[in-house]
């Protein structure tokens, strides 16, 4: 059992978790992931590392309540505890020493990973200039975190009720036009944000790389069901993974296989909670 | 003198039609007196050919002696001296290849059904309460064994057997590998897997889920942390795929990942939350014993079709015999000789059909058997919503990529020689991690021969 040691709600739908999991916590790097189960009778689902404390030895996630099992976490509170909490899986994001100047851009709660990376790149003395967008100023998370570990932060909503209205791409492309010579651009986020990122980076070729989060079971390299196609060739995004070379992944593929149980969790849901969503 | 009868005693089975819908055992196993009744058709001969087709040596005419004269336990006892998981291997063994296909009795009809006695005395031990588990006297040595597959409990047995001081590592939340995850229930009942765990915890072997060795730990910090031995039995890795179009479309899935969500997440059960896809016509691809329990497990998701598409003729079929008989009783459709070609999609991504083309049987190839040849033309496309590959898999490359001085051979298996050894010291390995996919009882061969070479070279360190 793995406890849960903080919990803040960072907006209506984001959570932010601090669980204990000394072992995690010792071995943990920025862009690895962790599987839970919340219970006996939970999924299996990974989620990105937000953060570690080594000393504390506890590991930080931060997740949107978008699904079943991100509901059932969601529900548990400071003191409770989960049943499965395994990691660090997958391999740590790697950033060459040649990189000097760099672009992070994170969508939604896709910032919870961004930061980190962010602040690694920061940490390492790199410009870094991050571009977060979010749908509105509600759900605006971590701004004041991201303006600590960026040269520049640019936040942009949707609807224009805070920051830039537009789109991250529009603010991408607008910095590198205006002569920013990024040495790679890091894009964590839905998964069309993260391809329209490599479509308008694609024609300057600065090199991207996304964070990709395919389904999965295991998270061992035992299942396969975290297939991606990059480069026209399989990889695991648990063990090759999860972040990738965006120029080379077909995301359409894997905006599909993401929609396989869509109307499977509708259902289940409903039959959970008598047709009201409560996750 | 023995019974002479020609044949075995039948055992009962759930109806084909009923247990095609249900996940419940298919075979329901001897009674007493069936089981007395056959093990009466055993010779008990002297030069004992049977035990020589055995991967871990159950002395079999003894222990079947003990079932002829109504003492169970005593033959579980005489079992479990070499084996320590016996109502696992009397249900899964391919044992017409192995000890039954050494049996006299075999040559002029049916050998003793040596299978199904071990797995009595198992059930009928385990129905009585039990036996008494010896702890033997902890000999003060500590070895960790990664990964709770076959090859890891048999080598965690037979150390705890001897005193040592066995912890095992395992990466998912629940002990037994292939047992929990691959092998469904229908064949296998968790149950009897998680109580076979639970003797050899009562000899003190400790398990640690949640455990990615070559994660969260990596080989040689076990061994600094003061474990004079390891055995890795990280089992089989990624599932292989063709490398055809349209595998990666929507409903095309590993055997592995189909197989994971329906038996280590219960996806069958309305109440778990692991989905799973339910389809009305699937392809599995692949004709192993992982390739049934993906189409039988289909069919009892409630297919209207299932089908096997298999490359070569049944006579080739590396499938445990009662499997693939199972799976034609319960309706399964045999497609021999056809290879798929390309998976073809609708317009949103998911599959419609499998193309596959005709074969035919030509001369033999390296492995013995004849290998297949297109037949040019023969083309046609299987109308299918499911595409299940099981053509095998190749070991997890974890542990290699974290670990010094362990060598792989080219298909990424670990090396090791004739004691398992590999080629770093006091490192050991056996099971699916060094032979690729194979079977359970040759995992726990691997795993025996390991713990073997394991207690000789602590001993000589000491």
């Amino acid at each position: 059992m793995y406890k849960i040691m903080r919990k803040k709600m960072l907006n209506e739908q984001v959570v932010l978790m601090e669980v204990y999991a000394p072992h995690i916590a010792k071995k943990a790097l920025a862009g690895q992931f962790i599987i839970f189960r919340v219970d006996e009778k939970g999924e299996r689902i990974p989620l990105t590392i937000a953060d570690y404390d080594r000393e504390k030895g506890t590991v930080t996630i931060i997740f949107q309540t978008i699904g079943l099992s991100t509901g059932r976490l969601a529900k548990l509170d400071e003191g409770d505890s989960i049943l499965d909490f395994v990691g660090p899986l997958g391999v740590p994001t790697h950033f060459d020493e040649n990189v000097k100047k760099v672009a992070v851009v994170g969508g939604g709660v896709g910032c919870a990973i961004a930061y980190p990376q962010a602040k690694a790149l920061f940490n390492m003395g790199c410009e870094v200039d991050v571009i977060a967008g979010f749908r509105n100023k509600d759900i605006v998370i971590l701004e004041d975190e991201m303006k600590k570990v960026s040269t520049n932060l640019y936040v942009t909503t949707d609807d224009g009720s805070y920051g830039t209205k537009g789109f991250v791409t529009n603010v991408l492309k607008d910095l590198i036009d205006k002569g920013n010579n990024y040495d790679a651009v890091v894009a964590i986020g839905p998964v069309p944000m993260m391809k329209f990122v490599c479509e308008v980076t694609k024609p300057y070729g600065i090199k991207t790389i996304v964070s990709l989060n395919p389904i999965m079971v295991d998270g061992t390299g035992m299942c396969g069901g975290c297939r991606v196609t990059v480069g026209g060739v399989t990889k695991y995004a648990c063990v090759d993974g999860p972040d990738f070379d965006g120029h080379e992944v077909d995301f359409d593929e894997l905006m599909r296989r993401n929609n396989t149980y869509k109307n499977h969790e509708k259902n289940h849901i409903c039959r959970l909670t008598g047709g009201v969503r409560n996750g | 003198m023995a019974d002479m009868r020609l044949t075995k005693i039948p055992v009962t089975e759930q109806d084909p039609k009923v247990r095609a819908r249900n996940f419940e055992e298919v075979c329901l196993g001897y009674t007493a007196d069936e089981a007395v009744a056959e093990a009466k058709r055993c010779l008990n001969c002297k030069n004992k050919p049977c035990v020589s087709g055995c991967p871990v040596s159950v002395r079999i005419p003894e222990f079947i002696e003990k079932v002829s004269m109504g003492e169970f336990e005593e033959a579980y006892r005489i079992i479990t001296s070499t084996n320590s998981l016996p109502a696992i291997s009397g249900r899964v063994c391919p044992q017409e290849r192995q000890c039954e296909s050494k049996c006299v009795r075999g040559i002029k009809g049916e050998p003793v059904a040596i299978g199904r006695l071990e797995r009595f005395c198992a059930d009928y031990v385990m129905k009585n309460g039990g036996v008494s588990a010896e702890k033997p006297d902890n000999n003060g040595h500590k070895v960790a064994i990664v990964g709770s597959g076959p090859a890891g409990l048999t080598c965690a047995g037979d150390l705890a057997k001897l005193g040592y001081d066995v912890t095992i590592y395992e990466a998912f939340h629940t002990a037994g590998g292939v047992l929990m995850y691959g092998i469904p229930e229908f064949r296998l009942p968790k149950a009897i897997v998680q109580s076979e765990i639970e003797n050899l915890k009562a000899m003190g072997v400790k398990v640690m889920t949640n455990m990615v060795i070559g994660k969260v730990m990596s080989v040689d910090e076990l061994l600094d942390e003061g474990y004079e031995a390891i055995f890795i039995g990280s089992g089989a890795g990624l599932p292989r795929f063709m490398g055809i179009e349209g595998e990666g479309l929507v409903g095309v899935y590993s055997a592995n990942e189909y197989l994971t969500r329906i038996n280590l997440m219960k996806a069958y059960l309305e109440d778990y939350d692991t989905p799973v896809k339910k389809s009305n016509k699937v392809a599995v691809v692949g004709g192993g014993n992982v390739a049934m329990d993906a189409a039988r497990s289909a069919m009892r998701l409630g297919a209207d079709k299932v089908y096997i598409v298999y490359r070569r003729s049944l006579d080739e079929l590396p499938a445990r015999k009662e499997e693939v008989h199972h799976a034609m009783e319960e309706g399964i459709e045999f497609l021999i000789l056809n290879n798929p070609e390309k998976i073809l999609g609708d317009d949103e991504g998911n599959v419609r059909a499998v193309e596959c083309v005709k074969m035919e049987l030509g001369e033999p190839d390296a492995s013995g058997r004849r290998s297949p040849v297109e037949i040019k033309g023969s083309e046609y496309e299987l109308e299918v919503d499911t595409v299940i590959m099981a053509i095998g898999t190749s070991p997890n490359p974890l542990i290699k990529r974290t670990t010094t001085g362990l060598e792989t051979n080219n298909r990424g298996c670990l090396v090791v020689n004739e004691a398992m050894k590999t080629t770093k010291d006091g490192v050991y390995a056996g099971g699916d991690a060094v032979t690729g996919a194979a079977t359970v009882i040759l995992a726990m061969g691997a795993g025996k021969t390991a713990a073997k070479s394991i207690d000789e070279y602590i001993k000589s360190n000491n």
